[in-house]
């Protein structure tokens, strides 16, 4: 079985758990003879090897062509009155960028006349429109790659799947990790909604990370619930020392994720106001960055905690296994998510954590301590338990070790095949 | 003829360097070595070595009795020249030398400490009192308080402690009507007041090479004109600035230098005035007025406020929680505990964390070492963090305490 792949993130490019989990899946398929053939859009070749190919959407070779032929699809999204900064529909954005002499700069030229589009491979400004050129590129697969099912994860790489799957009639599979739903709450992104839409019902099979996350897209988007999958994420086994902690009788209670309003940073911040008088020995770190950063920091400045808590911003995943070393409990407060791989990561680390019930992985972890996100003061409770209790800790981490032992990515995988084989491929 | 008082301020905060959440507990290397190396050593090549000859020079020339100067030197800055440039701090001796010059006395660390402890407050000026006396061989009887930080509570405490003025911002909301080209007294306490006067210094020291000011190019010849057709009953010009205004502040490329060579040479030459220290004006001055200062002010940009340090919720955390370890620290007996608990204190790291960039952003930015202020707070309480420790240790660990101070 040959599967082209088409991803956003791929370690070492990480940002958060996409690329963690594209990686774990990808393992655990080719551990099952599955080949894998991963697009990503920019290759950058420090990516860990591990008997599957990785290509870069920047190595596609195009023919010059002055017109682009659009694939039927295009024009759904326009159906669904798209509208952008830059025209009305979709198609007018697109225009100027397949005219590629009116964007010389992120395109290259070969000898041979053949162009490569360039990436950033990153989250900024410009991404919907690296999403397009992204999706154009890939297409151009349909024509030299061998492979029986295109697998795209994430909205960012479902162009690219139908586009491919318009050209070859292969089946096409998308990978819910999250939905424009998680990300925004009730006010989704008009555009990137319409493109998760199209993805999904243009898809041959839909796997999504949690059972919490198959019911929010029969709820939301309203795709039929026989071509839903839910396949839980596992977690890499451990493969590293842990590292030295300094003495201290500081306790650590650690946020780790983008400070946005999907991953509920504000009730972090409310129970640690809580618990700041009870608990002097706990010191709150927040990891990571995100729109609602500055707001949080003034907060935490009105509420005088500024000597307990820590901002470390963006970590990348060597500090990330640090910071779990030194971290006496985790909590993870989402307002909805899909799955949550850091909480098994933690877990890997030996560290109890605390997830909001609003959180796929809770579907996994029935040992983990769960509280509704909105519940500042039962997290906060939660947490005072988990510091001051000398029961909880071993309780707890016996039992998710347990469970944290079956969630092993060669068992997602066979999942994943498993789905695979009712397409008629 | 006018009585001209030329003070300038020297002072350099020991900046931290990007200290992280890791380093808690890990690491007490809080100062960031390199940058402040690299900077006092800029400075004393840029400012403090020519400008202490240049004023050196004029000092033989017109002799003491008609050119004198007074500095304010913080003890970060001295404990910087002697770490990283210790011929500046010959230099000063040698100025000093002179008897031309004036040390005045302020918080040690260049604190705040006056708006919060008077304890704290007392142990920094007597500490910096003692520096002066033996790096100088002066007993400072003027004082000026960080950033010129004054109001009554700040008389009376330092009128207690036996200076004999204090020098203040001539702020509009303190002198209303008044001019502050005269001597005034604090109605608080017996001690005299010289105020700065803000727009003659200013010209100076943010104006000079402005070149979108109307009165630019500023020359010796309308500067001395200016000091001059001030009314003769006007006698005090108190021209108070930061010392790196001077080759720092403004480039050598400006012509700051030779305009202010220039400038007292004439004033002399041509008998416009005298250059006086305090002491020198406190002789020779009657009070006008008895003047009260219930809220504080400061020389610090338009508002003459303490907003620029205590002006938002990240700054007053960080000073609230920094002065919340007072009574502990003072009671452990550890050089580097009371080290970092001096630098620590220091204005400028509330400074940094000022987030009103927008009407004095230009004069905030410089020496600036961070990107925002919420870098700034985010690095300092991550030091505040593992300095609380440390001081925590001691509280909860008598016999640590007990073997060291043994």
């Amino acid at each position: 079985m040959k599967v082209l792949m088409l991803g956003w993130e791929f370690p070492p490019r990480i940002a958060g758990g996409l690329a963690v989990a594209c990686y774990g899946l990808v393992r655990g398929l080719v551990h099952h003879g599955v080949k894998v053939t991963f697009v990503m859009p920019l290759r950058t070749g420090d990516e860990p090897p591990n008997g599957y190919r990785l290509l870069g959407a920047n190595e596609i070779d195009i023919p010059f062509t002055q017109s682009v032929s659009l694939p039927p699809f295009w024009h759904q999204v326009t159906f669904y009155g798209v509208r952008t900064v830059l025209g009305p529909y979709l198609e007018q954005l697109l225009e100027p960028e397949l005219h590629f002499e009116a964007v010389p700069e992120p395109v290259s030229v070969s000898s041979e006349g053949t162009l490569r589009l360039e990436f950033s491979g990153k989250y900024g400004t410009d991404l919907l429109n690296e999403v397009y050129r992204y999706a154009y590129a890939v297409s151009h697969l349909a024509e030299r790659e061998e492979f029986d099912i295109i697998h795209a994860h994430d909205w960012l790489t479902y162009l690219g799947g139908l586009w491919l799957k318009e050209k070859t009639g292969k089946p096409l599979v998308v990978h819910v990790h999250a939905t424009e739903y998680d990300r925004s709450g009730e006010n989704p992104n008009p555009q990137i909604r319409a493109i998760e839409q199209m993805g999904m019902e243009g898809a041959d099979l839909v796997i999504a990370v949690s059972f919490y996350t198959r019911s929010l897209i029969i709820e939301k988007y309203g795709i039929s619930p026989e071509k839903i999958w839910a396949i839980h994420n596992a977690v890499l086994p451990k493969d590293r020392q842990p590292f030295e902690r300094p003495p201290t009788t500081r306790k650590v209670v650690t946020f780790l994720g983008r400070v946005t309003y999907q991953k509920g940073p504000e009730y972090f911040v409310e129970a640690a106001a809580r618990l700041a008088s009870y608990l002097p020995e706990a010191h709150f770190v927040m990891a990571g960055t995100g729109d609602l950063l500055r707001g949080i920091i003034r907060r935490v400045a009105q509420l005088r905690l500024g000597a307990r808590f820590s901002f470390t911003g963006f970590l990348p995943p060597a500090e990330v296994e640090r910071l779990f070393d030194l971290s006496d409990v985790y909590v993870m407060p989402s307002v909805s998510e899909p799955f949550g791989i850091s909480a098994l990561e933690a877990l890997r680390a030996g560290v109890p954590v605390i997830i909001s019930r609003q959180s796929g992985v809770a579907e996994v972890l029935p040992h983990a301590l769960m509280v509704d996100f909105w519940d500042v003061d039962g997290l906060a409770d939660l947490i005072y338990g988990v510091l001051r209790y000398k029961g909880i800790r071993p309780f707890f981490i016996r039992h998710a070790q347990a469970e944290l032992s079956q969630l092993q990515w060669e068992r997602s995988s066979a999942r994943v095949i498993e789905a695979y084989k009712t397409l008629s491929v | 003829m006018k009585h001209i008082c030329l003070y300038f301020q020297v002072h350099q905060p020991f900046r931290l360097r990007i200290y992280r959440f890791f380093d808690i507990g890990a690491s007490q290397d809080y100062y960031h070595e390199l940058n402040n190396r690299l900077l006092l050593q800029r400075i004393a090549r840029k400012c403090y070595l020519p400008m202490n000859d240049l004023l050196h020079r004029l000092i033989e020339k017109w002799g003491k009795e008609r050119f004198s100067v007074a500095f304010a030197v913080s003890g970060t800055a001295i404990e910087q020249m002697q770490l990283y440039a210790p011929e500046v701090l010959v230099s000063f001796q040698k100025l000093a030398e002179t008897g031309g010059v004036e040390f005045i006395g302020e918080t040690y660390a260049h604190s705040l400490a006056a708006l919060k402890s008077k304890r704290e407050f007392e142990r920094q000026v007597k500490k910096h009192v003692k520096l002066m006396q033996s790096l100088f061989e002066q007993q400072p009887s003027v004082f000026r308080n960080t950033e010129l930080v004054y109001y009554d509570q700040v008389a009376q405490w330092v009128g207690q402690m036996g200076f004999k003025a204090i020098l203040a911002e001539g702020a509009d909301a303190l002198l209303g009507w008044r001019s502050p080209n005269y001597l005034y007294e604090s109605a608080a306490a017996p001690l005299k007041l010289l105020l700065r006067n803000y727009k003659l210094s200013d010209d100076v020291a943010f104006r000079f090479s402005n070149r979108e000011w109307s009165e630019w190019p500023l020359t010796a010849e309308k500067y001395a004109r200016w000091i001059a057709d001030i009314p003769a009953e006007q006698q005090l010009i108190n021209l108070f600035m930061d010392y790196e205004t001077f080759g720092e502040h403004q480039w050598v490329e400006t012509g700051i230098f030779e305009f202010f060579e220039h400038w007292v040479n004439l004033m002399l030459s041509e008998g416009y005035g005298v250059f006086l220290t305090p002491s020198q004006i406190l002789e020779r001055h009657k009070p006008a007025a008895k003047l009260s200062v219930p809220m504080p002010l400061s020389w610090a940009d338009s508002e003459r406020d303490l907003t620029a340090w205590l002006g938002n919720e990240l700054q007053t955390d960080a000073f609230e929680t920094l002065y919340a370890l007072e009574d502990e620290v003072q009671s452990i007996q550890d050089e580097a505990v009371q080290r970092d608990w001096l630098r620590l204190q220091t204005s400028d790291h509330f400074y940094y964390m000022c987030t009103k960039f927008f009407s004095d952003g230009d004069v905030h930015k410089y020496f600036n070492p961070y990107n925002s202020p919420y870098e700034a707070y985010v690095t300092y309480m991550n030091v505040l963090a593992d300095f609380r420790e440390r001081v925590r240790k001691y509280a909860s660990d008598p016999i640590v305490e007990r073997s060291d101070s043994a």
